[in-house]
């Protein structure tokens, strides 16, 4: 497996892998202020295609901030400055001349709670297409089934798809959003702590999900679980106070890390 | 223990008694108003034109000035109310702007209505008069747009602003403009609460008369377009009740302007429920 060769980059890997294979997000020095306060300390990390990468932290060490530069979220926040460069598919995308729209589409998120929309479930999941211009019926049909199916949820709801979405469970709506999510046809999916607000029973099944997601769509997970992290993820990186300590294989991170911070963290010595 | 548990009860009872009168006042009041004027009310009364200056006959014409006159005001307010409140809401954030704005239009809701009045009289009615036709429709609709405006907009931007960040974020995310997340999201959610700020509104309109006594003229013919004179229940009663002293007309008069806010009433609280009960 290529994912061996991602470790935590140094600017000769950095070089290596421009010369070499092309990962899909590359976060170059990137930092991210709020205002006078600096979140991010010179970010780097390379994300490979089809992967799933789980970003884990102790609160407050800026996982959720770092994923959000990923679909320029954080650019809804007032006072937010950012320097260096996220590459996505080799564009920066804090170029001037990069449509954050067209970005959002490409990069979807799924937020900590369940957001769904107050309309119907089948409203919910056409939303994104239907802003995007498609109209037919017939394609919108399929486009939900689609991605209900993709979420595992349709059979559970395939026969109340014009009822609220608000009545689903926590778990259901979970599920509904990340189907609203792939309705779009996004090529990476970013997750803030999907399964916090859910019991052990609904996690799973969002964690069985993500595992089946990541047949088609680069994954990027942020988790409080390090047993979460450890049994889906491929590629670890250990945040700490706004820098990254280590980026490495999962299964290494959790029995053989390289710097001692990150085993005090899984050990479960702080955080 | 005892004494905190006595002090509860006495406290409760008194309250609970000063609700009962609150509630007892209110059943009096409708209730006189309703059987003093309920026998007035026919088919005849509502579809006639009135006669002898109003002291015999119906009160059609008077149905006809409230219904223009509140949808004409509603046509102009509507608009710009919730555009504003959408632009407070979405497009600035709080600064000094907004909240400068959001002074003023407390402010012009504390205004008494008869100020309203005396402005449009002269702004509307006399200034304007080459457009407005001077006493008119257009000039009481004006007058109240600006009198029914701060409800519209405070109302407006409540409803937007409980719309959780989330839902816009959620939107976003998926790739939508801004404007998009607007249309078909925030504002769909917010609906019923803009509808209640309406429909409030349209209750301020049909129970006003001073504003319109200096704008509207007060003419019991049946307006033929926006630029005629008019009146409505509310003058209507006023005059009737003023100037001819025709009880029964003034209380039959009563009583359907007091259904009729009823029903408003009663529409703005479901809409009211439907938004809570959306975010619950
Ligand atoms: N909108 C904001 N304005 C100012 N500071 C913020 C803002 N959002 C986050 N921060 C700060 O940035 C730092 C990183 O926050 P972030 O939410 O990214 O942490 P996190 O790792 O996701 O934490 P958690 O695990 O609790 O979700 C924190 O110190 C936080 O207080
Ligand atoms: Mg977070």
């Amino acid at each position: 497996m290529a994912i061996t060769e991602v470790k935590q980059t140094s600017p000769s890997q950095a070089a290596a892998s421009s010369a070499g294979q092309q990962f899909q997000i590359e976060a170059k020095t990137l930092d991210l202020f709020y205002g006078d306060f600096q979140a991010l300390h010179g970010i780097n990390l390379d994300i490979s295609q089809k992967q799933i990468t789980a970003l884990i932290g102790p609160s407050g060490c800026g996982k959720s901030t770092f994923l959000r530069t990923l679909n320029r979220m954080n650019d809804l926040v007032k006072g937010v400055s950012i320097k260096g460069e996220v590459r996505i598919g080799g564009e920066n995308i804090y170029d001037k001349n990069v449509n954050v729209v067209e970005l959002r589409k490409k990069v979807g998120m799924v937020f900590q709670k369940p957001n769904p929309f107050p309309m119907s479930i089948f409203d919910n999941i056409a939303y994104g297409p239907r802003a995007h211009g498609i109209k037919k019926k017939s394609q919108l049909t399929e486009i939900v089934e689609r991605s209900l199916r993709q979420a595992a949820l349709w059979e559970e709801v395939k026969d109340r798809l014009h009822s609220s979405a608000l009545g689903l469970s926590g778990g259901q709506q979970q599920r509904l959003c990340i189907a609203r999510v792939l309705a779009v046809e996004p090529e990476i999916v970013l997750m803030d702590e999907p399964t916090s607000a859910l019991d052990p029973l609904a996690t799973l099944k969002v964690e069985e999900l993500v595992n089946e997601l990541k047949q088609s769509y680069t994954i990027v997970i942020v988790t409080h679980n390090m047993q979460q992290a450890a049994r889906i993820s491929d590629i670890t990186s250990f945040f700490l106070n706004g820098k990254i300590v280590e980026t490495d294989v999962t299964s290494k991170i959790f029995t053989n890390p390289t710097h001692k911070q990150t085993e005090d963290y899984i050990t479960g010595k702080f955080g | 223990m005892n004494n905190v548990a006595r002090n509860q009860k006495i406290a409760f009872t008194c309250l609970s008694v000063l609700g009962l009168l609150t509630v007892c006042i209110l059943i009096y009041i409708i209730g006189y108003i309703v059987s003093q004027g309920l026998h007035m009310i026919s088919w005849e009364f509502l579809t006639t034109k009135p006669r002898k200056m109003g002291s015999e006959g119906g009160i059609y014409p008077a149905i006809v000035g409230t219904v223009y006159l509140v949808l004409t005001t509603m046509i102009i307010a509507t608009p710009i109310g919730v555009g504003a409140a959408i632009y407070l809401n979405e497009y600035t954030s709080r600064g000094k702007i907004t909240s400068m704005i959001r002074f003023a239009t407390e402010a012009l809701a504390g205004i008494p209505s008869i100020v309203f009045g005396l402005f449009g009289f002269a702004f509307f009615v006399i200034l304007l008069k080459p457009v407005t036709g001077g006493w008119s429709i257009l000039s009481a609709s004006l007058t109240g747009v600006t009198m029914v405006l701060p409800t519209i907009v405070r109302t407006a931007e409540e409803a937007l602003k409980a719309v959780p960040d989330s839902l816009r974020e959620g939107s976003l995310a998926l790739g939508t403009t801004k404007w998009q997340t607007i249309k078909g999201l925030i504002l769909p959610t917010a609906m019923p609460g803009i509808i209640t700020g309406i429909i409030l509104s349209i209750g301020r309109v049909v129970g006003e008369t001073a504003a319109f006594l200096l704008t509207l003229g007060g003419t019991i013919l049946i307006p033929q377009s926006l630029f005629d004179g008019s009146r409505t229940l509310s003058l209507h009663l006023y005059m009737v009740a003023m100037e001819t002293g025709a009880m029964d007309v003034a209380f039959g008069t009563a009583a359907v302007l007091i259904v009729l806010i009823l029903v408003i009433n009663i529409t703005a609280s479901w809409f009211f429920r439907r938004l809570v009960k959306r975010f619950s």
